[in-house]
């Protein structure tokens, strides 16, 4: 196969996983752009930020920040914390990178919890390069996004519509991945581990602020079961 | 704040995004083989991962007040069924969704 074609088919592998985020970044995209619009800021603000942030709640926690006084070291903290979660994403994905080239540094910079998921969990179709499928999923999310923050940015006056509930379809989109994981696993402890302490983390912490906890205890009790975990083949 | 205070502040939003998705990157080197337990990490974190992002998305719902997260389940319930019976993952994201807006807009 030539350069051209390559490029050709991951594109049209990446395309169709895709879809689903199409629909969700263009929603919460025109969402964020209206909002941004509604607090005051210009247009070019939404567009610049989904651009060079690509993290949709930190973008509208953003927002709020840029209405407040000038608090540097506390938005680097807030950034830090909330975006915490990339960190297990990157360890993941530290095999599956390899080898990807210039490609690499992109999709890094691109991992927002959607592109990762996908990155992760996809079946690339035999013959499909692996870089350029990885690249093409995080490249369409970052224009979804970007996209729908401009069009929200500029026309969100315009649209009108009923489109409550179109969210979920992120909602849908975890659950459908989540559900493929464990039809792949023989053992689902890991899976059950992170949904029982998720759960426990969000009763107890609440929704503001419970990732944090959670991700602590997910990596504690991964650690202390390690030894059955590993003989159990959960990681196999 | 003036204009060059915000894009100070956008930026280090942007910084504080970046390291934690190049953390990992930069400390484990693409050269040499990441310690076995970190490897052990990546191979146990991610159906781990995909538990919490569902409670993450879920996490505004209230069990006590509102709809009692009743259109949730229910399209859930779809969403599961028909992905266990048909495995085609944008069949089951679509009706999942389309479900729940009809739940929420109609229903509840």
């Amino acid at each position: 196969m030539n350069h051209q074609t390559v490029i050709k088919s991951a594109l049209k592998a990446a395309f169709p996983h895709t879809i689903p985020i199409f629909a969700g970044f263009w929603f919460l995209g025109i969402t964020y752009g209206i909002y941004m619009r509604a607090l005051g800021f210009g247009f070019a603000y939404p567009m610049v930020m989904s651009v060079v942030i690509f993290g949709g709640s930190l973008e509208f926690v953003a927002a709020e920040m840029l209405l407040s006084a000038f608090a540097p070291l506390q938005t680097f903290l807030v950034a830090l914390m909330i975006q915490a979660r990339h960190l297990f994403y990157g360890i993941s994905m530290l095999d599956r990178f390899r080898g990807t080239g210039w490609k690499k540094f992109y999709l890094i910079f691109g991992m927002c919890d959607e592109s990762f998921s996908i990155n992760y969990s996809a079946a690339i179709p035999e013959g499909v390069d692996r870089g350029w499928f990885m690249f093409f999923v995080t490249l369409l999310n970052h224009f979804y996004w970007f996209s729908g923050a401009a069009l929200g940015g500029i026309a969100g006056s315009l649209i009108s519509f009923n489109l409550e509930g179109l969210d979920f379809v992120m909602t849908a989109m975890f659950v459908v991945i989540f559900l493929e994981q464990w039809l792949k696993e023989k053992r689902h402890n890991t899976a059950l581990i992170g949904l029982a302490v998720s759960v426990v983390c969000l009763s107890v912490f609440g929704a503001d602020s419970f990732l944090l906890p959670t991700m602590g205890c997910i990596l504690c009790v991964l650690t202390a079961f390690r030894k059955p975990i590993e003989r159990a083949g959960d990681t196999t | 704040m003036t204009l060059v205070q915000e894009v100070i502040t956008i930026g280090l939003c942007a910084l504080g995004t970046m390291m934690t998705r190049f953390l990992p990157f930069l400390i484990f080197s693409s050269r040499k083989p990441a310690p076995k337990y970190i490897q052990y990490l990546g191979r146990a974190l991610p159906p781990a991962i995909f538990g919490m992002l569902v409670v993450y998305c879920l996490k505004g719902v209230s069990i006590v007040s509102g709809s009692h997260g009743l259109p949730e389940l229910l399209a859930i319930a779809v969403v599961v069924g028909l992905h266990l019976w048909k495995r085609q993952m944008l069949l089951s994201i679509a009706a999942g969704t389309l479900c729940y807006m009809l739940l929420v807009q109609f229903v509840f």
